[in-house]
């Protein structure tokens, strides 16, 4: 198991806390809640070992799009890019409902 | 055999398979009823898996919520199948039974609180052992307090299948539901296949280990109450009509002699075809009903 700390500037308020997805194989879990200030700071817990890199790459493009104030926990047992960037989605999508 | 059945109906209903644990849990209540407790915000996780290096899940694997079914107070517990197998751990496990806990405190004072368990386990979590263990004794325990004062009803829909400690949970609970896809059994194929060798059973059959552990077969032997369709709406509707009916007469686990004169009656030094089984089987509901 690899942990990684990440956090980015945001902008805008986030409306309401959300949890999708489940740490089953090639899948994770997203936990998506409201943070005072100015940042978005996501933790990252995953199973697959050396992908830091690409961990990197693929929050760096979903931040480049979401502005919103919040602390992101990831739980991931070896999703892929896509399911990552589907899963932080819907996790954005359910707290904006 | 069955005919393959590619109705338009069975096509528009809404898998109970697919649905996450939580949304299993949700889709049985009354007019969205149903809230959850100890959710993954509480982030009550294994605190023994980051140990051994294995990501743990916000909630555990382990859903709890209280709500209205068929206008009764309820309790659901579902288990997450994908996530460690749906393995009961020590924080899983207190989740479980401490649920049941409750639901039993508030019928002795006198608010009638069923229970609905979805069970997708594979029993124990190797990985906390003995505190595993422990859990799946405080579980079946609690089962057995509870199942006095009102009805504790068992789903295990697939595709995971309830094995191992719990499906002893499964055993002493008031009614079994089950689909085609679900399994049920005390030892997993793998195992059985690795303690009596590929000729006993072969584990990567899955036409035979569904045949023999599958829902149709254990309904048949009368370890299941009733066999339902992958759909949402009628197992919800068959959890209403079991909290309805209230706590049987007799439970399963209470009939002893039945079963075991069943076991004796068995003749066990040949291999049996899955077909055969179920004959002797439905045979044996008969003559015993």
């Amino acid at each position: 198991m690899e942990q990684f700390e990440f956090s980015y500037p945001a902008r805008r308020k986030v409306p309401k806390r959300s949890h999708v997805g489940v740490v089953g194989s090639g899948d994770l879990e997203v936990l998506l809640e409201p943070l005072e200030g100015s940042t978005a700071s996501v933790c990252v817990r995953t199973s697959a070992g050396g992908f830091q890199k690409i961990w990197k790459a693929v929050l760096d493009r979903f931040f480049s799009r979401y502005d919103g104030a919040a602390r992101v926990e990831i739980n991931d047992a070896g999703a892929t890019p896509g399911v990552v960037l589907l899963r932080l989605e819907q996790a954005v999508e359910a707290s904006e409902k | 055999m069955s005919e393959p059945i590619f109705s338009r109906e069975y096509l528009k209903r809404r898998s109970f398979i697919e649905l996450s644990a939580r949304d299993r849990a949700k889709c049985l209540f009354d007019s969205q009823t149903g809230r959850e407790l100890a959710g993954p915000f509480d982030r009550i996780e294994s605190p023994w898996l980051p140990l051994q290096n294995i990501v743990p899940q916000a909630d555990d694997g382990c859903v709890v919520m209280k709500g209205i079914i068929g206008g009764q107070q309820a309790v659901v517990i579902a288990i997450a199948g994908a996530f460690q197998g749906g393995s009961i751990g020590e924080v899983s496990g207190a989740k479980f039974s401490s649920a049941l806990d409750l639901a039993c405190l508030d019928n002795e004072k006198g608010v009638r609180t069923n229970a609905v368990l979805l069970l997708e386990t594979g029993g124990v979590r190797l990985q906390e052992a003995n505190l595993g263990l422990a859990a799946v004794a405080e579980i079946i325990s609690s089962i057995i307090s509870l199942r006095k004062f009102a009805p504790v009803i068992s789903v295990t829909a697939g595709t995971v299948g309830c094995f191992g400690g719990m499906a002893l949970a499964a055993g002493v609970s008031s009614y079994v539901v089950m689909t085609r896809e679900a399994r049920l059994g005390l030892n997993g194929p793998e195992v059985i296949e690795q303690e009596s060798g590929l000729e006993e059973f072969d584990a990567s059959d899955r036409s035979l280990v569904w045949s023999i552990t599958g829902g149709r077969q254990r309904y048949n032997q009368g370890l299941a109450d009733v066999l339902v369709d992958d759909d949402a709406e009628q197992i919800a509707q068959t959890v209403r009509h079991f909290i309805a009916r209230g706590i049987p007469t007799v439970h399963r686990s209470e009939q002893v002699d039945r079963y075991r004169s069943r076991v004796a009656a068995l003749d066990t030094s040949r291999q049996w075809s899955p077909e055969e089984l179920y004959a002797w089987a439905n045979h044996k509901r008969k003559e015993q009903p």
